[in-house]
């Protein structure tokens, strides 16, 4: 699971889904693993509007990475100024959103509670009926 | 043949064997590769994009995401749901790109609001028209996923269905939970009348009309049905799949409302599978 994904995740749960507790959701024993991949500048140039920074910087604490910038890089800090080439801010951005990810561990909701499982990557959002 | 939607449950007819079986097949392969084809000239991507793949199974459509070129508007990054994870399995062995959830869309879509430009789901959503346990009705699964996928999409953004309904009602079903969730919504049947027929129900957010669910769509016409000035030519027998045939077929549609392809120069010629 990306921390691209976990930017987006909320808990399944209805009755969480419009409390604001309910996002994001915390992950916990997260074993995690780098995998590379092309860089794709547009992809994240087209997301950097729509991630919440403020999750994020939680949730990378959380997981123990490094200290995030106090707000969202614009879209310009994304090309180097004089080579036009992807800046050093973007290659950062790709290797923590699209290349870091939770092997295993759990995500946990903090409005309900309720563990997610995860296991190679997957995780497990089948609820028993009585929680939809 | 029987429908697999008839006999078990999704999560138990994709078990391991079954999984394999499905993901290795070349036939199968060929047929979801040139559905997923289609469904992404519906959604008509002009950059890469966030996917949600609903039913991704072992990734045989979410592959195709990955692989759209720079100059087609790709490659896009897509996140699957899928509720065997023997299907999921398979996608894990294949090395597919995307994330997966162990998930049934039948309880609801977790993301946040405006999380995806778009959503593709092959093959999948008619088994939500199977309520396996007594305590819950396909009626509310339909609920809980058009509303979840309604939130999940960014405003303007479009999602198409690929899927097989097993009558009339399943299809009215489906489509009338979909408009009932806000979408704009409209259908598409590709080969119609033949044996591969194949439903695309495609939906946009933001709009209540059809008109608006296709607009700006390759190869797609809206068929209004208060339109008035279209021959209808039913007293033409023509052979069977021939062009006349097909525009026969088409004019029938449009008078009835439904979505057909506008007239291409691929009008009643075979289409070929592009890989
Ligand atoms: C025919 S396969 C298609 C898989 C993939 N989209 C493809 O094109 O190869 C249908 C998939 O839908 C999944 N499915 C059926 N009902 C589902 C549900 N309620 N929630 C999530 N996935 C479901 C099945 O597990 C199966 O993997
Ligand atoms: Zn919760």
């Amino acid at each position: 699971m990306k921390v691209l994904t976990l930017n987006f995740l909320t808990c399944a749960r209805k009755t969480c889904k419009q409390n604001p507790a309910a996002f994001p959701l915390h992950p916990k024993e997260a074993e995690l693993e780098q995998i590379e991949t092309d860089i794709n500048p547009l992809f994240i140039q087209n997301m950097l509007p729509r991630l919440d920074w403020e999750a994020m910087k939680t949730v990378t604490n959380e997981l123990g990475l490094p200290n995030l910038p106090l707000e969202t890089p614009t879209a310009e800090a994304l090309v180097d100024e004089s080579s036009g080439e992807p800046s050093q801010t973007l290659k950062d951005l790709h290797s923590l959103l699209m290349e870091t990810s939770v092997a295993s561990g759990k995500l946990v909701c903090a409005n309900c509670g309720h563990e997610y499982a995860v296991k190679e990557g997957i995780a497990n959002f089948l609820l028993p009926s009585h929680m939809v | 043949m029987s429908r697999p939607e008839d006999i078990l449950p999704p999560d138990l007819f994709y078990d391991d064997n079954e999984s394999r079986k499905y993901t290795t097949s070349s036939r199968i392969r060929s047929i979801q590769a040139s559905m997923t084809n289609r469904a992404l000239e519906l959604l008509d991507l002009q950059e890469p994009s966030m996917i949600l793949d609903l039913g991704c199974g072992s990734g045989l459509s979410g592959e195709i995401l990955s692989d759209v070129p720079e100059d087609e508007g790709g490659p896009h990054v897509w996140v699957g749901m899928d509720v065997s994870a023997s299907m999921l399995g398979q996608a894990l062995e294949r090395d597919v790109e995307g994330d997966m959830l162990l998930a049934d869309i039948g309880q609801g879509v977790p993301f946040r609001p405006g999380t995806f430009d778009a959503a593709i789901s092959i093959s999948a959503i008619q088994w939500l028209c199977n309520a396996e346990t007594s305590d819950v009705t396909p009626e509310a699964r339909l609920k809980l996923f058009f509303d979840g996928l309604y939130q999940s999409l960014k405003r303007g953004g479009k999602a198409v269905c690929q899927f097989y309904p097993k009558n009339t009602a399943q299809r009215t079903m489906i489509s009338q939970a979909a408009i009932k969730a806000g979408f704009g919504a409209g259908i598409l049947e590709d080969d119609p009348d033949t044996k591969s027929v194949k439903l695309y129900l495609v939906l946009s957010v933001g709009g209540g009309d059809v008109t608006g669910a296709v607009q700006g769509m390759d190869g797609v016409d809206v068929m209004d049905a208060r339109r008035q000035d279209r021959k209808r030519g039913r007293d033409v027998k023509s052979k069977k799949g021939s062009k006349a045939w097909i525009m026969n077929k088409k004019a029938q549609m449009e008078a009835k409302g439904k979505i057909v392809k506008s007239d291409s120069k691929y009008t009643g010629r075979k289409r070929k599978i592009a890989f």
